[in-house]
């Protein structure tokens, strides 16, 4: 399968090739449900991570809710 | 309680309403595990939590959202970290599409070694939030001014610091807060400078419609009892308002009665 490069959190990360969002939080073994998604600098809507097709240089930012004051 | 005693109307933020008046930070803790014990204890019914990177070299991480409910508490995301109204904007957007809800807690901070807010920033950041539809609870100076231009660009809460973020050092400037509590339309809400439970009983006795205070409970010996003694400090604290002290008088005044004595 071929890889592409993209920005993870800050991190460039080689990743299988035509990938949805929710393909690729799958890949990371992550809960769509305790995430959320910029691409690009944008929000990646929840009802949309089926359609959104992670494209070779996208810069992602996975974040969710940790301890804080 | 007597039959006269007036209930007291519950604390009411952007049309959500509150029994308790205490609502307690999440960072610090030991153990997300030592939080939830402590947040149970404390009867509070919103924490703050901060929106951060997840750790993608470690997926199996403990989550927050693992232990503390969503859908039992209401969840304050807050913009601790951001320095510009940009970044909270950005910061909150993602903690909107994460949890799915507007009430958002905005800091924006300055020198990180008081912690002070940017109030210039933080005004402007507010004006942002809420032209995106958010319900924006401010962390403040205790400065009367930029709380009355706070409330005016529609913050739901203004939430003045009593100390510096973390320092325990108590309420240092009741005057201002007072003078804040006199003039606001929206709840005010101490957040950060609580050391101890009278702190909190005293933040609570000026007339504040709530305290915030993440430090004092998780790093005190026991965050749990801790948690419980603020709970009943802020009781206190709110009852002992309503019910009005008594005035302060310079000379003594004796409690029993002077006629007919032997």
């Amino acid at each position: 399968m071929s890889q592409i490069d993209v920005e993870l959190n800050g991190e460039t990360r080689q990743i299988p090739s035509s990938l949805t969002l929710k393909g690729l939080l799958e890949h990371l073994e992550l809960d769509p449900r305790k995430v959320a998604v910029e691409r690009n600098l944008e929000i990646a809507p929840r009802d949309g991570y089926d359609s959104i097709r992670i494209e070779a240089g996208d810069r992602l930012e996975i974040v969710h809710f940790v301890g804080g004051g | 309680m007597t039959a006269q005693t007036q209930q007291d109307s519950p604390l009411v933020i952007a049309g959500r309403t509150f029994k308790s008046r205490l609502i307690i930070g999440t960072g610090k803790y030991e153990t997300y595990e030592q939080n939830a014990r402590a947040l149970e204890a404390s009867g509070a019914e919103m924490i703050t939590v901060a929106v951060r990177r997840v750790n993608l070299s470690d997926p199996s991480q403990p989550r927050l959202v693992d232990f503390i409910d969503p859908r039992q508490y209401t969840f304050l995301p807050n913009t601790a970290g951001c320095f510009t109204g940009e970044d909270a904007v950005r910061t909150l957007r993602l903690a909107r599409e994460a949890g799915g809800w507007d009430l958002v807690k905005l800091e924006v901070l300055s020198d990180p070694k008081h912690l002070y807010p940017d109030m210039a920033e933080t005004l402007r950041a507010c004006e942002m939030l809420v032209k995106e539809g958010f319900e924006v609870m401010v962390y403040c100076s205790d400065d009367p001014v930029y709380a009355k231009r706070l409330e005016e660009a529609g913050a739901c809460a203004i939430m003045p610091l009593g100390a510096p973020i973390g320092s325990g050092l108590g309420i240092q400037n009741p005057v201002n807060i007072r003078l804040i509590i006199e003039e606001a339309k929206v709840p005010v809400i101490v957040d950060a400078g609580v050391g101890t439970a009278s702190d909190a009983a005293v933040g609570m006795e000026l007339g504040c419609d709530g305290i915030l205070m993440n430090t004092a409970i998780a790093e005190a010996k026991d965050p749990i009892r801790m948690a419980s003694a603020m709970k009943h400090a802020v009781i206190a604290g709110r009852e002992a308002y309503l019910a009005g002290r008594m005035p302060k008088k310079r000379y003594a005044d004796p409690s029993s009665p002077l006629a007919g004595l032997i």
